[in-house]
């Protein structure tokens, strides 16, 4: 089966993962990986995994795209340099999925509003954080049964699955995430907080997410549309798992969850790396699939 | 040789935690008047830094850490302007506060700013670090949890702080763990990589008696601030208790410009009256320090006691096992259900 091409464009411990999720696919073709460190470890690793890599940012990708036919790229770099990344690719008729907390294209989860976008042509679309991923589904199963006043949700990372960038730009991953938890958790405010465990051996990425609703919770439908979701993120991430919850207080519901990864590049503990190369895969495949059908046509984006 | 003649003439920077620290005590519910009175207290007793937010700092309003009465901002409004001496510091937690909420409280009169994290995640802190100094403030790296780093480490993570343009970096025992040799062995350590003009903290907690003895012997390592809290009003059995901490350094020669009387009066007369309880050494604020958990555990441990019917102690000490760290006070909840659960207290939720 034809295969669309792509390129991972940053090679810390996202774009490393995503070359194993994307190998997978039955859409997808990992074809070029981009750094911009020549001795580092993850473009060694695409190397060895059969990639082409260079170690020149971008501007090293741009002369091969065309040739290459590379139609989708990940951007797993950082939002100061996604903007100009994005543009640059565009230009060439590139799809981008943004892994970055840029966000300067639509939000997407996948078991919330993939399917709003698969009829547009996006040309940029934004994975938010790994913790979005992970809480955003909640969220959103309990709003589309009930108004959600509030929605609050922590995010407890092992230390070992945080790489640099992360680290030092944290205040972007609070605001993109807060700023997701409304637009696609669809609660009236939201906030997000991030907490980066050091244990040994490592934590599994834990999640919790409280809701607070307008009028008392429903409480039964509320617990079967979580469940429900719930199932859903499972078919991308098996590791997604409920370990406590859903509880009610007043208009409170608390959802205690964990994520396993599937142990690709970092072992399990690193689900919040799972659950975001696997969210970026499967919207990936949504579009590739969406090309190869014939039903949208990249064209090269003219930019003023 | 007593080390006491050693420092004699001492000058210390003495920075109160009543107002912040101390909300955690008070389930984050003080109101703009405590605020008022507690910090013109202070600052006629000649206090020089007073710091003033939600328990948690910035940012600090949510469920997970509960919502205070008013914003902090609200409540630096209130303070800043009735201070005649003392200025008014805030904490930021990097991954809860952000900077734009440090621009807010630097607006509100903020001046100074304690950048905590986690004792071995200094480098989530450099763009708040640099955007305090670029805002004038005075800078402070804060390494929670001090216990669960060796000397080493810390003296590695406070460099990352100062690079970043922290001009004094803290040992802070969170849990109220270390006794005075572990104070020690840390401030030494981070004296002797640090450069000599970035000034050393300590901030205890009471929660094994230590909090008089361990800011002594960081004192005797060099450290030139200490966070105390008049009457102790602070997370878990409190911080080191200011007004004690006073008298003890008078005995010793030491120079904290505070007026010792006018601090062991608002003691009994400010703080005592507004204690919800008597915050002290007890079954399960002692916990705490044995285990070496994060102080603001405690009332929401008592809590989930209360509600799933799994003992304070036995949720502490389960805590500490896991490895929890500050910030993660929905594990406490969740530690407890699953507990509860494994007691039979508590049935599954199932599709």
């Amino acid at each position: 089966m034809k295969k669309i091409r792509c390129a991972l464009i940053g090679s810390g411990n996202i774009g490393t993962d995503l070359i194993y999720k994307i190998k997978r696919s039955e859409v997808l073709e990992p074809v070029w990986m981009v750094g911009i460190d020549p001795a580092s470890e993850g473009l060694a690793r695409a190397r060895s995994m059969g990639l082409k890599t260079t170690a020149e940012g971008v501007d090293g990708l741009l002369p091969h795209v065309l040739a290459d036919n590379i139609q989708i790229a990940f951007d797993a770099t950082s939002a100061y340099v996604h903007a100009e990344n994005s543009r640059k690719l565009n230009e060439l008729g590139v799809l981008m999925i943004d892994l970055t907390p840029a966000a300067i294209g639509p939000l997407c989860v996948p078991p919330v509003n993939l399917l709003e976008h698969a009829n547009k042509l996006e040309m940029n679309v934004n994975m938010i954080s790994c913790a979005g991923q992970a809480t955003i589904p909640i969220v959103y199963a309990v709003s589309r049964i009930q108004g959600v006043e509030y929605g609050e949700i922590i995010a407890s990372l092992s230390s070992k699955s945080i790489g640099p960038g992360t680290r030092a730009n944290l205040d972007e991953f609070t605001y993109t995430t807060s700023n997701a938890i409304e637009v696609v958790g669809r609660a009236r405010k939201g906030k997000a907080l991030a907490i980066i465990n050091p244990a040994e051996p490592p934590m599994l990425m834990r999640n919790t997410i409280y809701c607070q609703t307008e009028g008392e919770p429903d409480q039964a439908r509320i617990t079967e549309s979580i469940l429900q979701m719930i199932g859903e993120v499972q078919k991308y991430v098996p590791g997604y798992r409920l370990v406590n919850g859903p509880i009610f207080d007043g208009k409170w519901v608390s959802v205690f969850m964990e994520v396993a990864g599937l142990g690709d590049y970092l072992p399990r503990y690193a689900g919040n790396l799972d659950i975001m190369t696997a969210a970026a895969t499967r919207t990936a495949e949504m579009f590739a699939a969406e090309i190869l059908a014939g039903k949208i046509q990249l064209k090269p984006l003219e930019i003023a | 040789m007593s080390q006491h003649h050693d420092l004699k003439g001492r000058k210390i920077i003495i920075h109160d935690m009543c107002l912040r620290d101390g909300m955690h005590a008070k389930r984050e519910q003080m109101s703009i008047e405590q605020m008022v009175n507690v910090a013109t207290a202070l600052d006629d007793a000649g206090v020089p830094l007073i710091q003033v937010t939600h328990g948690a700092g910035l940012g600090g309003n949510s469920r997970q850490h509960g919502f205070a009465p008013h914003s902090n901002e609200e409540y630096l409004r209130a303070v800043v302007p009735k201070l005649k001496q003392a200025k008014v510091s805030v904490l930021l937690l990097p991954g809860l506060g952000t900077m734009k909420e440090l621009q807010s409280a630097y607006d509100c009169g903020a001046r100074s700013v304690h950048v905590a994290t986690h004792c071995t995640e200094a480098d989530t802190s450099p763009q708040h670090i640099a955007f305090a100094r670029n805002l004038g403030m005075d800078t402070t790296g804060f390494l929670m949890m001090a216990h669960l780093n060796t000397p080493e480490g810390l003296a590695q993570q406070g460099k990352l702080m100062e690079s970043y343009g922290a001009q004094t970096v803290y040992i802070t025992d969170s849990a109220g763990y270390m006794l005075p040799a572990d104070v020690k062995a840390r401030v030494a350590a981070l004296r002797a990589a640090l450069k000599s003009e970035t000034e050393i903290g300590f901030h205890g907690h009471h929660n094994m008696g230590m909090g008089i003895s361990n800011s002594i012997a960081a004192i005797e390592e060099g450290a030139s601030r200490i966070d105390a809290s008049v009457a102790g009003l602070g997370a878990g059995a409190g911080n080191t208790p200011l007004e004690v901490f006073v008298a003890v350094c008078e005995r010793m020669g030491i120079v904290t410009g505070c007026d010792l009387f006018k601090l062991m009066d608002m003691a009994e007369d400010v703080i005592l009256p507004m204690m919800e309880h008597m915050v002290r050494v007890d079954r399960a604020s002692l916990t705490l320090g044995y285990a070496g958990v994060y102080s603001t555990f405690l009332l929401h441990a008592k809590r989930a006691s209360d509600r799933f019917g799994v003992p304070t102690r036995d949720i502490l000490i389960e805590l500490g096992r896991k490895k929890m760290i500050g910030g993660q006070e929905d594990m406490i909840v969740d530690t407890a259900m699953t507990m509860a659960k494994e007691r039979g207290l508590l049935k599954e939720v199932t599709a």
